[in-house]
C-alpha cells in the first residue's frame, strides 16, 4: 500500500475495497474535479450516483437493510480515497452515510427502514442532512423553521441554508421546530423529519457560490406550507435536535477523513513538483528548506490519521471517549489539511497561486473542514468539556 | 448452422498478475527479473476485456458460467479474487513460478482446461509485462480448437461465435464453432468496477489452488534492459524562421512525419 493506515492490518477483503477506492478516486474522480471546481454554477450528479451504484453508499448500513454492514475504519479509509480524488464528491458520501442513514437506523421505524433506508442503502436513494439556518449556525437550537400538526401529519414552513446536495438529493433530513412558537423549548422542541424533494412547497435555491468544494452543491431550501404525512417524522418530536447530534459525532469521523485526503493529495503534488522544479541548477526538493516542509506536511499528516483510526475504534466499539476523540480527530485533521495545503501552496510558488495548478484548489477546499459539522471552536468547547466529564468516571 | 438465441455458454477466463502500468519498474540486480519491491499488481487489462465480456455472455442469457484461471505465484489469488468481485462464479489458481515461455504457460492452462467442460475460452491479447502475445494462440492449438485474435466485437449465438478483429486498416469478421478461443483486444468493453457487494461475495466464492510442475522453458530470459533515456529536449530556435529546421528534424532525425 503506498499509503499507510496507521499501520493497520488489512483483512483481504478491506484491501480489496481499498483498492476500488482508490482505482475509481484516480481514474473517475480525478481527472474532472478541477473541472467540476471551475463550472462552480453548474452541478453533476454523476459521480455520487457512481458511488452508489458501486455500494459506496450503503457501506454502514447493515446487511438486513441491504447495505454492507462495515465498520467506521473500512468506511473511513475509503473517505479518505475518494476525498483524495475530489473533496467535493466526498461530502456527499460523508453526509449520505453519516447522517440520514444513521438516523433512520437508529430511530427509524421497520415501516420507515424499508421504504427509505433500503433503497438508500443501494443508492438509489440519495439523502441529505438539513440543521443550519440563516440566523442558526453553531447555535443550531436556535433555528425556527416551523412544523405545525396539520391533520395526521404536518405542515412546514422556514427557510434553511447550507443544504449539501439540497437540490438533487431525494431525501433530506431536516430539524424542524415542533414546539409551539409561543412556548420555545430551546433544543428539546425540534423534531427531525424525512422531506422528499419532490414534495410540493420544497424549494431549493441556486447553488452558492463558495471559496472552495465548488463541485458540490449547496443551497438554501425554502418550504412552503410544505405538508409531510405522520410517517416521516423520525422517532420523537422533542427529540430530533438529539438525533442530529448523535449522528454528527460520527459525521465528524468522516469529515476528519475528507480533510486527510485533500492533503494527502496536496503532499502528493508538492512531493512530485519539488522534484521537477529545477531552481538554482537543482531540484528543489534537494534543498533543505523543501525537505523539511515535506517531512512536516507527511509527519502532521500521519499524525492526524493515527488519531482519526483511533477515533474510529473508539466509535466502532461504542467507548464512553468517542464524543472527546470524534471532535478531537476532526479539530486536528482540518487544521492540519489548512497548513498542509497552505505549505503546498508555498512550495509551488507562484505556479501554487495559479488556478492551473491543483494545490490552489486543495487550500479552498480544506478550509471548510474547519467549518462546517462544528466549527474548530464548536470542537474545543466539546473537548474541554468532556475533559471535566469524564473526570473521575475513570 | 444452427442458431439458438440465449445459449448457456460456460466460459473460461485466463488472467494474469501483472505490475501496474502506472508502477515505476526498476531491474533487479542480476538483471534478469523486475524489483518487485514497492510495485503494485494489478489483473492485466486486457484480461479484463475478455473477464467483463465472459459476464456479459452470462448476464445477457441468465445462464452460464464463468471460470477465472491463472498461473502463477502465491500472490495471484488476489487477482482471482478480484475477478470473482467482478462477478466470475470460481477461481483457479495453478501455483507455479513465473515463466518467460509463453509455451509452459499454456501447456498449464490447456491441461487444467481440457479437464473442464468449456465452450468458451477468453484471453486478453496480450500481458502488458511480458507481451509475448502467445498464450491465446498455443492454448487454442493444444485444445484443437479455433482461435480468434485481437477481438473488439464478440457475438455468440447457438453454437457459433462471431467476432470482430482488429486488422492493419480495418476489421476482418470471422466466425467460428465453439468451443473456441477468444483473445481480448482494448474496445470489446468497458471492464467494470467490482461492486462492493460483489468484493463481499467474493469471500464464499469458490477458489481452489493446486501446485503445478510447468514443464521445461524452451525459451531462456537471458537479460532485460530498461529503455533509454529520454534525450534532452533541443530547442532549433523561434518564431516563423526556426519552422524550416523544425520540419526538416522531424522528418529527417524523428521521422515523424
Amino acid at each position: 500500500m503506498r499509503r499507510s493506515h496507521a499501520g493497520a492490518r488489512l483483512t483481504d477483503e478491506q484491501r480489496e475495497i481499498l483498492l476500488l477506492a482508490r482505482r475509481f478516486a484516480r481514474n473517475e474522480l480525478r481527472p474532472g474535479a478541477a473541472a467540476r471546481d471551475r463550472n462552480e454554477d453548474s452541478f453533476d450528479p454523476g459521480p455520487t450516483r457512481q458511488l452508489g451504484e458501486l455500494g459506496f453508499l450503503g457501506m454502514l448500513i447493515p446487511e438486513e437493510y441491504e447495505g454492507l454492514g462495515l465498520e467506521m475504519l473500512t468506511y473511513l479509509y475509503v473517505l479518505e480515497e475518494i476525498a483524495w480524488g475530489d473533496a467535493s464528491v466526498a461530502v456527499s458520501m460523508s453526509v449520505h452515510n453519516s447522517l440520514p442513514t444513521q438516523t433512520l437506523l437508529r430511530h427509524g421505524t421497520e415501516e420507515q427502514k424499508e421504504r427509505w433506508l433500503k433503497p438508500m442503502a443501494r443508492g438509489e436513494i440519495l439523502g441529505a442532512f438539513s440543521l443550519s439556518e440563516a440566523d442558526a449556525g453553531s447555535d443550531a437550537a436556535a433555528i425556527t423553521t416551523q412544523a405545525i400538526r396539520d391533520g395526521e401529519g404536518w405542515r412546514l414552513n422556514g427557510a434553511k441554508m447550507w443544504v449539501t446536495n439540497g437540490a438533487s438529493a431525494d431525501l433530506v433530513l431536516m430539524m424542524v421546530r415542533t414546539d409551539e412558537p409561543g412556548s420555545r423549548n430551546g433544543s428539546k422542541g425540534i423534531g427531525a423529519f424525512l422531506v422528499p424533494t419532490d414534495t410540493d412547497g420544497y424549494i431549493p435555491g441556486k447553488k452558492e457560490r463558495k471559496m472552495g468544494l465548488r463541485g458540490s452543491e449547496t443551497v438554501a431550501v425554502t418550504l412552503e406550507d410544505l405538508y409531510l404525512g405522520p410517517e416521516h417524522l423520525i422517532g420523537e418530536p422533542g427529540l430530533g435536535f438529539k438525533y442530529a447530534l448523535e449522528a454528527l459525532e460520527g459525521g465528524r469521523l468522516g469529515i476528519a477523513a475528507q480533510a486527510i485526503g485533500i492533503a494527502e493529495a496536496a503532499l502528493d503534488h508538492t512531493r512530485d513538483y519539488a522534484e521537477q522544479r529545477v531552481q538554482f541548477g537543482r531540484p528543489i526538493s534537494e534543498f533543505q528548506g523543501i525537505q523539511f516542509k515535506l517531512a512536516d506536511m507527511a509527519t502532521r499528516l500521519e499524525a492526524s490519521r493515527g488519531l482519526l483510526y483511533r477515533a474510529a475504534l473508539a466509535y466502532d466499539a461504542d467507548e464512553a471517549r468517542k464524543r472527546k476523540l470524534s471532535s478531537m480527530a476532526k479539530l486536528n485533521a482540518s487544521e492540519t489539511a489548512v497548513w498542509v495545503t497552505r505549505q503546498a501552496v508555498q512550495v509551488f510558488g507562484g505556479y501554487g497561486y495559479s488556478r492551473e495548478y491543483p494545490v490552489e484548489r486543495l487550500f479552498r477546499d480544506a478550509k471548510v473542514t474547519e467549518i462546517y459539522e462544528g466549527t474548530s471552536e464548536i470542537h474545543r468547547m466539546i473537548i474541554a468539556r468532556e475533559l471535566y466529564l469524564e473526570r473521575g468516571s475513570d | 448452422m444452427r442458431r439458438t438465441e440465449g445459449m448457456i455458454v460456460r466460459s473460461i477466463v485466463c488472467i494474469k498478475r501483472v505490475p501496474d502500468s502506472e508502477a515505476r519498474i526498476r531491474i533487479s540486480a542480476d538483471g534478469m527479473s523486475l524489483d518487485p519491491s514497492g510495485v503494485k499488481f494489478v489483473m492485466n487489462p486486457y484480461d479484463e476485456f475478455a473477464l467483463e465480456e465472459a459476464l456479459r455472455l452470462k448476464e445477457a442469457s441468465g445462464q452460464g458460467s464463468v471460470t477465472a484461471i491463472t498461473v502463477g505465484p502465491e500472490e495471484a489469488r488476489e487477482t482471482l479474487r478480484s475477478a470473482l468481485a467482478m462477478g466470475a462464479d470460481e477461481g483457479v489458481l495453478l501455483r507455479a513460478e513465473a515463466a518467460a515461455d509463453g509455451l509452459v504457460v499454456a501447456r498449464a492452462l490447456a491441461d487444467e482446461i481440457a479437464a473442464r467442460e468449456y465452450d468458451l475460452v477468453l484471453c486478453g491479447k496480450q500481458a502488458i509485462d511480458g507481451d509475448n502475445m502467445q498464450v491465446p494462440a498455443m492454448v487454442a492449438q493444444m485444445l484443437g480448437v479455433p482461435c480468434a485474435t485481437v477481438v473488439v466485437e464478440l457475438r455468440v449465438e447457438g453454437g457459433v461465435a462471431k467476432a470482430k478483429r482488429e486488422i492493419e486498416g480495418g476489421h476482418e469478421v470471422v466466425e467460428f464453432d465453439l468451443p473456441g478461443v477468444v483473445a481480448a483486444q482494448k474496445g470489446l468493453n468497458e471492464p467494470r468496477y467490482p461492486s462492493l457487494k460483489g468484493i463481499m461475495a467474493a469471500k464464499r466464492k469458490p477458489l481452489s489452488e493446486k501446485d503445478v510442475t510447468l514443464s521445461e522453458p524452451k525459451l531462456e530470459l537471458v537479460g532485460l534492459t530498461p529503455p533509454p533515456a529520454r534525450p534532452e529536449p533541443q530547442i532549433v530556435g523561434e518564431g516563423p524562421d526556426a519552422v524550416p529546421e523544425l520540419v526538416r528534424l522531424l522528418r529527417e532525425e524523428a521521422k515523424v512525419l
